[in-house]
């Protein structure tokens, strides 16, 4: 039974983790802009032929 | 879908889609409407830039309106104020370009690149209309806000630019940590108490510590990080005498953190720590919910918002860029084409021709002669001016309006239900803890101490503290839809208590859409015709208007055109010569001229008679005045002259309700009187000439016909287009302080039956465990359905 100390230390640790992800995410300014990325993933780099449908 | 596409093609300008002229400019077998036009495409094509034009059909703005000037931008003093960031090599700046409105925007504008080198990389945020540039030093900014403006983007600088701050996101971003963090903690403390709700068998007791401990740890995180904020904010209320909501949430805080510790150490029981972190949770959420924000609008504009940074001032006949807060008295300065007049001055040069519509919601133009006083905020629509300045711009008429003290009060928001109820509550619970702790020292003082913290544990508002937030955030989101956008959430209550109503004329009431014409005098079809082509040609307000009145397609070009700025035009058209114009450019008697509104019409030498512009109410507005008559009392304020009175008396019957001729300070001191009658009153403005009245207000709502236009500042603002919808927008209001009441009810009934339990001493953790989350889930369902279905019943969904 020794193992659920082990067990819990590994998932409390891994949801740290997460926390310090979310928290660096919110700092580096991704949530500020939710709307331009999503138009933005759509653009090609270059797009040659104009009238192909 | 590739034939809809060419017909699009050939009668519409192929950068902005404004239909095209007689003889369209040609460019590789596009058309284009204007040398502007065909200008920004030369400019994107030769940089091989042209999917542009792929992305979106007609994705520009037209180019008709040119000519920029951005000399103050090299001012160090001005461009040091603009930038984020600078150093040696490089410059980082912000800029607000309005008319971001497609994804070739974003996509043009993330390719600035492309066009000149140095600029290192461009990032749009397309909601809020920003575009922040980072470009070498070695490009000035004059000439990155030129290449802006040369490509179609000119970015809106004003004074209000300069001092705009980011407090606000960085508040929210802190808010959404504590969020996290609380969560993060809720989740895992439930994880850990679970097997303490379940029973351990013996062989799982050794757990019971550990897991105990490891509570407490989550716990710490909580209370000091998360929670901290109810703390002070209880401190300092208690400190003024003000017993609010948040009183006896860092009362309940505290007391769980307490006697979890208690338990824990002592190894009597589990604690409360699961119960806490899901309370502060929760009520972050609901303060989160509560900052509903709008990222196109702004609440706070004045009237540097919409004043330029710099103007031109003439020494000795150079040309130089002052700021305004520089512009002396007695300065010369020259006001061109599209330009505004920044400071109250006397026209020494030119023939001025004011557009005062920001200011008076106006919107034709005034004509101003040499040697006249001209007022601060109109913009010039004629040929360049020069004017003399005669008071510094923040003692000017208008501007100086902004020196009332009004603007330098925070409005109270103190009386908001839930802000009176929790006073009464917080005085309840005190005493209930106190009774029932006295009661058992009485007969089993053991017990004491753990009822008395029972109660303050379970009588946490936690729902209570969520009604509010969760049916005023739904009632936000409702009247989004309907485009009525408030401030915050405070608002709707403060809509709910409105007795008094008061409305701004021009702008406000009248639909500057749906302004209209009629003809005196006989005209033939094809004589409007004619009248159309010519008019067509000119730039002048009455001009444009009459033209989208007789909408009748262009149809014959016209020879030798002339104009006279603000005067007339004339022109042979198929043949005729045609002249409109006033009545002293046409060389007619002068007669009974209604302030400039009616354009006179000769074709052919002959006089026809002549267009008479008048304003349209709103259709609505019948409506709206007699479902508000029933409620509250209604007043028009209006800045013009009495010549409306007679017209609005089917509306506003009691001829003390209008008042005509209000300045915007007499405007101010109206609503100040109708406030000392104790009424609360709301007002409905447009121009900067109300923001003082809207400011003074208990309620100012901002009506505009475009939402991205400036607007003054105000609590909220209302799309004219749900103008008729304004009597059930304050019925939904109402309607939402009963929902507020009513879950307010509920919650008291989870109380109550928490407390029963608490008084007695026989509250478990289990039993808060559960009660606190479902009365909160309670609170959050009822709340966000009922308020759906009053708006539905309200007919606003």
């Amino acid at each position: 039974m020794n193992m659920i100390f082990l067990l819990i230390g590994i998932s409390i640790l891994l949801a740290l983790i997460f926390l310090v992800a979310f928290f660096w995410a919110s700092k580096s300014g991704q949530h500020d802009d939710t709307y331009t990325p999503s138009i933005r993933i759509l653009f090609d780099d270059e797009i040659k032929n104009t009238d192909e449908n | 879908m590739l034939q809809v596409k060419e017909t699009v093609s050939n009668t519409l300008c192929f950068h902005c889609g404004d239909s095209l002229p007689e003889q369209p400019l040609q460019l590789d077998q596009h058309e284009f409407c204007c040398l502007g036009c065909l200008g920004v495409y030369k400019l994107l094509s030769s940089h091989n830039l042209a999917d542009y034009y792929v992305y979106n059909d007609v994705p520009g703005q037209t180019q008709r309106s040119e000519k920029f000037h951005f000399d103050y931008l090299n001012e160090p003093e001005i461009a040091g104020k603009l930038v984020d960031y600078t150093d040696q090599n490089i410059t980082i700046i912000t800029l607000y370009i309005p008319v971001i409105h497609c994804s070739s925007c974003i996509w043009l504008l993330e390719s600035l690149g492309k066009i000149n080198t140095d600029i290192l990389s461009s990032r749009v945020d397309f909601l809020k209309k920003q575009v922040s540039i980072t470009f070498k030093n070695t490009l000035s900014l004059k000439d990155v806000v030129e290449l802006l403006a040369n490509i179609g983007y000119e970015p809106s600088i004003s004074l209000q630019d300069v001092v705009k701050g980011q407090r606000t996101e960085k508040a929210d971003r802190k808010l959404i940590g504590k969020i996290a963090v609380a969560g993060f903690c809720f989740g895992n403390t439930m994880l850990l108490s679970f097997p303490e709700y379940f029973g351990l068998s013996g062989v799982e007791a050794e757990f019971r510590n550990f897991f105990g401990y490891l509570n407490l740890a989550f716990s710490i995180p909580v209370v000091f990080y998360s929670g901290r904020d109810y703390f002070s904010s209880a401190w300092h209320n208690l400190r003024n005498g003000i017993l609010n909501l948040d009183f006896p949430l860092a009362l309940g805080i505290l007391v769980m953190f307490m006697r979890s510790i208690a338990e824990i150490l002592t190894q009597t029981g589990a604690g409360f720590v699961d119960t806490l972190c899901g309370l502060v949770f929760f009520l972050l959420i609901g303060k989160w919910m509560q900052q509903h924000t709008y990222h196109h609008l702004s609440f706070e504009r004045d009237y540097r918002s919409y004043f330029p940074v710099a103007v031109t001032v003439l020494e000795n006949d150079r040309e130089k860029p002052v700021s305004l807060e520089q512009l002396n008295k007695g300065d010369r300065i020259l006001i061109r084409s599209n330009e505004i007049i920044p400071a109250d001055s006397i026209l020494l040069k030119g023939s001025a021709q004011v557009d005062f519509s920001f200011v008076t919601g106006e919107s034709l133009p005034v004509e101003k002669v040499l040697g006249e006083i001209v007022y601060a905020g109109g913009r010039q629509l004629g040929g360049a001016i020069e004017l003399e300045v005669l008071k510094p711009v923040s003692q000017s008429y208008l501007t100086k309006l902004w020196n009332n003290e009004t603007f330098s009060i925070e409005k109270d928001t103190i009386g908001t239900f839930s802000g009176k109820a929790s006073k009464y509550f917080s005085i309840v619970l005190l005493l209930i803890a106190a009774v029932s702790a006295a009661y058992w020292l009485f007969f089993d003082s053991s017990k004491a101490l753990p009822a008395f913290s029972a109660v303050l544990i379970i009588a946490c508002p936690c729902a209570l503290a969520l009604s509010s937030p969760f049916t005023l955030a739904a009632v936000l989101s409702i009247f989004d839809k309907n485009k009525f956008y408030l401030k915050n959430t405070s608002v709707v209550e403060e809509l709910a208590r409105i007795d008094a109503v008061v409305f701004d004329k021009t702008g406000t009431i009248s639909n500057p859409e749906a302004a209209g014409f009629a003809f005196e005098g006989a005209i033939s079809v094809e004589q409007r015709q004619l009248v159309n082509d010519l008019a067509r040609n000119s730039g002048h307000p009455l001009s444009r208007e009459l033209v989208k009145w007789l909408n009748l397609p262009a149809k014959f070009a016209v020879d030798q055109y002339r104009e006279m700025v603000g005067r007339g035009l004339m022109g042979s058209v198929n043949g005729h010569g045609v002249k409109i114009g006033s009545r002293s450019f046409l060389g007619l008697p002068a007669g009974n001229t209604d302030g400039g509104s009616q354009v006179h019409v000769v074709i052919d030498d002959m006089y026809l008679g002549n267009f008479q512009f008048r304003q349209k109410w709103r259709p609505s507005l019948a409506a709206v005045v007699s479902k508000l008559q029933k409620s509250a009392s209604l007043y028009l304020l209006s800045g013009d002259q009495e010549h409306d009175r007679q017209s609005l008396s089917i509306f506003f019957y009691d001829a003390g309700q209008m008042h005509f001729k209000q300045s915007p300070q007499e405007k101010l001191d109206f609503i100040k009187k109708l406030q000392h009658t104790g009424k609360k009153t709301l007002m409905f403005g447009d121009g900067l000439n109300d923001a003082g009245a809207l400011k003074q207000s208990d309620l100012g709502i901002a009506v505009t016909d475009d939402i991205n236009n400036f607007s003054p500042g105000c609590e909220a603002i209302l799309d004219g287009a749900s103008f008729g919808k304004i009597p059930a927008f304050i019925r939904q209001a109402k309607d939402a302080v009963k929902v507020i009441h009513m879950s307010f009810a509920i919650s008291l009934v989870y109380n109550i039956v928490g407390l029963s339990f608490a008084v007695q001493g026989l509250l478990s953790p289990l039993v808060a465990a559960v009660l606190m989350p479902a009365s909160t889930v309670t609170i959050i369902l009822f709340t966000s359905v009922a308020a759906r279905l009053y708006a539905r019943k309200n007919q606003l969904l």
